[in-house]
């Protein structure tokens, strides 16, 4: 099993860089997450949000700093981090011509989660009548839902979800909220556009600007505001 | 890692069975590739070395449309993140998709060499079946690794559809030396001599390098 | 870093390959049946020898890379097969006009070594197209080690094939006595083989140490102009940025 650090830091970042070439997309960014909390990060686009998520789920690598997820740094320790950090992006990451159940079958099986988990979550999103059709049939909101299930399935102590709610309709948003919303206690980071939202649901904010870190304290609308001028 | 090569193996077979891209077009392609050789040669029959060339050719040019597919299912679906994400070891998804291939190359061959003996082969085709069939399998082994291998490769470029035969064909011409060298004595109807040994042995060869070199190297393709 | 014992080297090859044209013109023996066009069979041979060995060495410098992350061994590995691309196109180039003159045909299908060749040529003409439609540089870099280490691995293969291929048709046609070359042309071959040796690992040198200057000379550039963005922008800001504040409620 993993060690995870004692006082609960599950997040450790320290002058994170990831460049774009000759860009810097990230640039000197560092903060601390701890169990429980939810960090926003907010910018304008083209900030760096949905690059930091990604470098914390270890799909892309730092290229500078030292960068700690749940006791592993990467990207050296990125094995110890894959399959316990959940990742909701843009991209529901579902295959099209397969039907919601057998694409969550297929996550279980990569995730070695028991199959019974596909069906508690399918139901607990409440895909349970469309889970059988093939998913270029269905609707945002719906691949909204699965994806939030997939990212679910693997119970992650750790949550990365690049604007959860965007699209969808106020029903399917009160059936995600308890899981992956502030109510489910878990850890997140959350990238957020809407800001007097945003700035409820999360513990502390961290606003980005051309991948520079700005600010980093409780979150305030109008001190947001201005990352956005 | 076997479990993980499975499961994605699986889920591309589910895939392929539903949208049926694949083998059929494969398949189609060398029937119709066959039928340009036909009036392309002026020829109603052809054994031996022609006949050996005409087979290889179509069964490569025919895996390189399986390969410019293999891949792209995964990114276009953004689908690749999904096993990124995942604590599996990334060589499983190599040998899933060479096992895919390999599979679409044989099913292809089970159409596409009967067709074969039926549109434009002379000599019989039932006596040096074995022989054939242990070519073709070697041969679909190492078209299946370096397919699977130059896919990824391509599957990051912009000009994708041309990058992989430009990459795949000069890759695979030892594959075709072997191929076409064994078969040749198969179809002419006399009893040459044939050293098959030999051509089973490049193959063999050749095999084993490129699934070492794709094994090992391929887990840097994936990642970022 | 690169510029080391450019000089000595220089002048090393620049004399080997002196000496190695004085010998082929003037040592070597006259072939009977060729004639003078044979001594071309000194540059040819040492061509494709000196190219291969500098494929293979591209795939060692891209496992080095792959296991390092250190780009200058990426960077040699690009510039050794852009060399080696170079000396393969002469290696087709001498290949023909031998043909041509001992056959009357521009291209022969039974000399493995040319036949080998065309292959690796047409292969590696793919590394500068596939390299160059990957936009992000480090992925570029990984990408291109890859294909050096399968395409490194892929030219002895290559080889073999071609020649157990050409082993049934004709005997190779346009080889000397294979093995047992008697001493005059033994000791030319061999100085030429050295003189291109020297040459190509010249050009190599002066390569990375060119490219190594332009790559110093870019970032000193692009340095100095960030830093004049950040003076601007210092100077003419619309408003303050919001600056890091420690976790504490901003005091009212």
């Amino acid at each position: 099993m993993v060690e995870e650090p004692p006082d609960g830091a599950l997040v450790e970042v320290e002058g994170l860089e990831r460049r774009y070439g000759e860009r810097a997309a990230l640039d000197g960014i560092s903060f601390e997450l701890r169990r429980g909390e939810t960090l926003g990060l907010f910018g304008p686009n083209g900030a760096g949000k949905s690059t930091l998520l990604r470098v914390l789920a270890t799909l892309i690598r730092p290229h500078a700093g030292s960068v700690k997820v749940l006791g592993g740094a990467l990207p050296g320790e990125a094995w110890k981090v894959r399959g316990r950090v959940g990742y909701l992006g843009h991209d529901p990451l579902l295959y099209r011509e397969l039907s919601g159940r057998e694409n969550l079958l297929f996550h279980a099986r990569l995730h070695r989660v028991p199959e019974e988990r596909v069906d508690e979550l399918i139901a607990a999103v409440g895909m349970h009548r469309r889970a059988g059709d093939p998913v270029r049939e269905l609707s945002r909101g719906m691949l909204q839902r699965l994806s939030a299930a997939r990212t679910l399935l693997h119970d992650p102590p750790l949550l990365l979800l690049d604007e959860p709610y965007s699209g969808l309709d106020p029903a399917a948003r009160e059936l995600l909220e308890p899981l992956i919303g502030r109510a489910s206690g878990r850890t997140r980071v959350l990238v957020s556009h809407d800001l007097e939202e945003g700035a409820a649901e999360c513990d502390r904010a961290l606003g980005l600007r051309a991948g520079r870190q700005m600010l980093l304290d409780r979150p305030d609308p109008a001190r947001l505001k201005e990352l956005y001028r | 890692m076997t479990r993980t090569a499975w499961a994605i193996l699986r889920k591309d077979l589910q895939i392929e069975l539903r949208t049926k891209e694949s083998v059929p077009a494969m398949a189609l392609f060398s029937v119709t590739v066959f039928v340009l050789f036909h009036f392309g040669l002026k020829r109603n029959e052809i054994e031996g070395d022609l006949a050996a060339g005409v087979l290889w050719v179509t069964l490569i040019l025919a895996t390189v449309l399986a390969v410019n597919r293999l891949f792209v299912n995964e990114r276009e679906q953004g689908g690749i993140d999904g096993l990124l994400l995942a604590p599996i070891d990334r060589t499983a998804v190599f040998l899933a998709k060479a096992a895919a291939l390999f599979l679409y190359l044989v099913l292809v061959e089970v159409v596409a060499v009967p067709a074969f003996a039926l549109l434009l082969l002379g000599p019989d085709l039932l006596k040096p079946l074995p022989s054939l069939v242990a070519i073709l399998l070697l041969a679909d082994l190492g078209l299946a690794a370096v397919g699977a291998l130059v896919s990824a490769l391509a599957v990051e470029t912009r000009a994708r559809d041309l990058i992989v035969p430009l990459l795949l064909l000069p890759l695979l011409v030892p594959v075709a030396i072997a191929g076409a060298n064994g078969t040749s004595p198969l179809f002419s109807g006399s009893q040459s001599p044939h050293e098959l040994g030999k051509w089973l042995g490049l193959l063999g060869l050749y095999d084993m390098v490129f699934l070492l070199v794709s094994i090992a190297v391929f887990d840097f393709l994936l990642e970022d | 870093m690169y510029g080391k014992g450019l000089r000595p080297l220089s002048i090393a090859s620049a004399a080997a390959l002196g000496t190695a044209l004085g010998l082929i013109f003037f040592y070597a023996p006259l072939d009977a049946d060729q004639g003078f066009i044979q001594k071309i069979f000194y540059v040819h041979v040492p061509l494709a020898i000196v190219a291969l060995c500098g494929f293979m060495a591209a795939g060692i410098m891209g496992i080095r890379y792959l296991r390092s992350g250190d780009r200058s061994w990426d960077m040699r590995s690009y510039v050794a097969i852009h060399l080696s691309i170079v000396l393969a196109v002469g290696v087709l180039i001498t290949g023909a006009i031998w043909a041509k003159a001992s056959w009357g045909h521009w291209w022969v299908w039974d000399e493995p070594t040319l036949v080998s060749f065309l292959i690796i040529f047409l292969l590696y003409c793919c590394y500068q197209p596939l390299r160059f439609s990957i936009e992000d540089p480090e992925r570029q870099a990984r990408y291109a080690a890859v294909f050096s280490i399968v395409a490194g691995a892929f030219v002895p293969l290559n080889f073999v094939a071609v020649r157990l291929a050409q082993a049934f048709s004709h005997p190779r046609v346009l080889s000397t006595t294979g093995g047992n070359m008697p001493g005059s042309m033994r000791l030319t071959f061999l100085v030429s083989l050295l003189a291109i040796a020297l040459l190509y690992i010249t050009l190599w040198k002066l390569e990375l140490t060119s490219k190594n200057a332009t790559m110093q000379l870019k970032r000193l550039r692009r340095r100095l102009e960030l830093e004049l963005d950040e003076q601007h922008v210092a100077a003419g800001a619309p408003a303050p940025p919001v600056g890091t504040v420690p976790a504490q409620p901003v005091g009212d």
